[in-house]
């Protein structure tokens, strides 16, 4: 694993050294979604070890799932029902950090409607929502992290996932992060804010609609010369590796919180163990 | 409920629409068109942003007092000499139509684009009738010889390629010589017009579609490029706009506002090439014009809209933009959607006018990507309202079974996270140990996704496990 370490503007340093000694930093509950914590726990991994190197106490209380594939199939009293004991299982944290946009934009944007009418947990839900962080926005926008000290000498194409992008307003946050990584070299791929086709549950339901929209992206990401793909969301990202490998592309996807926290040893995603 | 249907799910239709050579070639050409030229426009205009803020007030302000600029708007046409009509259906509209017709014993009918008349399927009403429509619009007189139903709102026969509509237009234009080189699109458009002409002149009606209504003045307006709405409402000595109720705009300044982020939104032009404004029938010293000027309002359901949760849809000015940025549309066309409105705010529309229970299956036709919203000009919250629909599909069980049995299923682990954590270990080390080469290419309950995609195999353990096991001494 390459040695790698955060940076902050001069005014907010603060030596990575004494954090074990003083604790200062916030208290984060990591949200570390579903898709993540059953396919891919190094995007987890990658997340407390960023946030960890930041300064921050990291804990992980008991999740399953945000409710999104409910709130979004109509079975909005099966997303209400997921929704409460997520905020109640958060509540003692000061952050909380997500590695997707989706999951962050479901707790920050969506939970607050889906809970408004419910005298029990509408005041709670916009608190909740308040303290609510896309990983990447989390460090640059909270943190004030300047730059990360990590090292990935390949040239990557970074693809903006919508939730994240239209809801939350991720787009110059990773970018900035990874412009800070010793030796990358950031291409755009052409279109790179259109939907990869996943949409959750569509991604089924559509499956052939679903795949000829991830088929052009494949192309961008083919066109754009890069031999990485990085995303903010395992769901987009499955989506696009799962087409790239059926197409017998060589290109590796990844999240981006893998390269800013150096484990990049590990298979890209649907890549065989080396 | 009279609009053209197709029995058809879109599942199956998109299928059709992604095997379609030509339909793919014509999307692919004319999405690159839309997108460019409309980020051009905004480009060039400082203030878009702050139209469309400016847009969205207007219209929301008008729908919050619908019933009194109705009735300012029909006393000023009444005053300037016209009548108006309200219609509660589409067979009430038609009926309103066909009286005005009969009584000036009308044989053809000469008509400019209207998505209200596609709406109203009024050209079917003419023809059962004995009238005969002649579409002026390029376009919808394209797909009129075609049998078929615009794709698009605002440019119906998008989903064609140029030959596809020379080989029509050898086929049905007598008197053109095979050897007619229509090989570039001038020239599909001088032949469309030599027909088209003789058709103007030979109408005894003529029937246009309406963009804004100005309650101020009584006026009707309509954009064109191809100025065909102009002969169709001057030229016959009768002029029918069809309109439904929320295209009311309360003055002329309003209708400016709308008109600055409607071409821009569309086609990305500044302004279309025609805006043609006409208020009532022509007055004793005007030197043409129709003798009579109806208006029909449709409200067919949008009553209903405007008190319910999706009255912010009544906003629409039917620029097309969200069709034209939706990932969806761009891959299968508008008639996968089976309606005259196609794309994300037909997919809001459509439930709200013909029914859910005909159209349930569109809502869920969407990835949610937002696409559509982030370009509206009057700022529709469409994947709001998408999802909206999908809530009233569940609660009245409109879905398929199997989808609602697996959404049961994993919510009852997800539900119980004493069970979901053991469960879920146990499924993913399962998994991963049958999926070593780091992917599957095909899975027993995801034939969806496995038909065109690989699907990731897990890495073993859950995050949550690792993380327990990392925390103990």
């Amino acid at each position: 694993m390459r040695k790698t370490g955060i940076h902050f503007f001069a005014s907010r340093s603060r030596a990575d050294s004494c954090r074990m000694e003083a604790p200062q930093g916030p208290r984060v509950g990591l949200y570390v979604t579903c898709l993540v914590d059953l396919f891919r726990p190094a995007i987890g991994w990658a997340a407390v070890k960023l946030l960890e190197d930041a300064g921050c106490t990291v804990e992980v209380p008991r999740q399953t799932c945000c409710g999104q594939p409910a709130y979004n199939s109509g079975d909005r009293a099966l997303a209400k029902e997921l929704a409460r004991p997520v905020i109640e299982a958060f509540a003692p944290y000061d952050y909380v950090v997500v590695p997707s946009g989706s999951c962050a934009g479901m707790l920050a944007k969506h939970y607050p409607a889906l809970l408004a009418d419910d005298p029990d947990f509408a005041t709670e839900a916009r608190a909740f929502a308040a303290k609510v962080y896309e990983l990447s926005d989390f460090l640059v926008t909270v943190l004030n992290v300047a730059s990360i000290d990590a090292e990935f000498p390949r040239r990557v194409t970074y693809h903006d996932a919508c939730s994240g992008l239209r809801e939350l307003g991720i787009a110059a946050q990773p970018r900035k992060l990874l412009g800070s990584v010793r030796g990358l070299d950031l291409v755009e791929m052409q279109d790179s804010t259109r939907c990869c086709g996943f949409g959750g549950t569509f991604a089924v339901k559509y499956g052939e609609v679903s795949s000829a929209i991830v088929e052009e992206k494949a192309e961008a990401a083919e066109a754009s010369g890069a031999p990485v793909l990085l995303a903010g969301d395992l769901g987009c990202l499955m989506n696009i590796a799962g087409r790239l490998a059926r197409r017998g592309s060589a290109i590796e996807v990844r999240h981006f919180a893998e390269v800013l926290a150096g484990m990049t040893d590990m298979p890209a995603i649907c890549a065989g163990k080396k | 409920m009279s609009a053209p249907q197709s029995h058809l799910h879109f599942a199956e239709k998109a299928h059709r629409a992604l095997a379609d050579a030509h339909l793919q070639k014509a999307l692919h050409v004319s999405r690159n068109g839309f997108i460019g030229k409309r980020a051009k426009a905004v480009a060039r205009l400082q203030e878009f942003e702050a139209l469309r803020d400016a847009a969205r007030d207007i219209k929301a302000h008008t729908l919050a007092h619908l019933d009194l600029y109705l009735e300012a708007y029909e006393a000023k046409v009444l005053a300037s000499g016209g009548t108006v009509h309200y219609a509660c259906t589409a067979e009430g509209a038609n009926a309103i139509v066909l009286d005005i017709c009969r009584r000036h014993g009308a044989k053809s009918v000469a008509k400019g684009k209207s998505m209200i008349g596609e709406e109203m399927g009024v050209n079917a009403a003419l023809e059962a009738a004995g009238i005969t429509p002649v579409e002026t619009d390029l376009g919808e007189y394209i797909i009129q010889l075609r049998h078929e139903m615009p794709s698009h709102i605002i440019a119906p026969a998008v989903h064609l390629t140029r030959d596809q509509i020379a080989a029509d237009f050898y086929r049905v234009h007598k008197g053109l010589p095979e050897a007619r080189d229509l090989s570039d699109p001038a020239a599909l458009l001088a032949e469309a017009r030599k027909i088209l002409r003789e058709k103007f002149l030979a109408a005894d009606i003529g029937i246009t579609g309406a963009n804004f209504l100005v309650a101020e003045t009584g006026t009707s307006i309509i954009v064109t490029n191809e100025g065909n709405g102009d002969l169709s409402q001057s030229l016959p000595k009768v002029h029918i706009v069809l309109a439904s109720i929320e295209k009311l705009v309360p003055t002329l300044e309003d209708a400016g506002t709308l008109l600055r982020v409607l071409a821009r939104s569309g086609t990305g032009q500044d302004m279309t090439v025609y805006t043609t404004l006409s208020t009532g029938p022509r007055r004793p010293d005007d030197p043409e014009g129709p003798q009579e000027y109806h208006v029909v309002l449709l409200d067919n359901g949008r009553t209903k809209m405007l008190g319910s949760d999706f009255a912010e849809m009544l906003r629409c000015i039917r620029c097309g933009a969200c069709l034209n940025h939706c990932p969806v549309y761009q891959s299968v066309g508008g008639h996968a959607y089976g309606s005259v409105y196609p794309g994300p705010m037909g997919s809001v529309l459509t439930p709200g006018l013909f029914g859910l229970a005909h159209s349930a299956d569109l809502p869920n036709a969407s990835t949610l990507c937002g696409a559509c919203e982030s370009v509206c000009p009057v700022r529709i919250p469409l994947p709001k309202l998408l999802r909206q629909w999908r809530e009233r599909a569940f609660a009245h069980y409109l879905g398929p079974q199997s989808q609602r049995l697996g959404l049961a299923f994993w919510g009852f682990f997800a539900r119980h996270p004493q069970i979901y954590g053991p469960a879920s270990r146990i499924a993913m080390r399962t998994l991963a140990l049958s999926g070593r080469h780091g992917r599957f290419r095909s899975l027993p309950f995801a034939k969806g996704w496995t038909g065109q995609r690989d699907f990731p195999a897990p890495e073993g353990e859950t995050f949550q496990a690792q993380f327990a096991a990392r925390k103990k001494p």
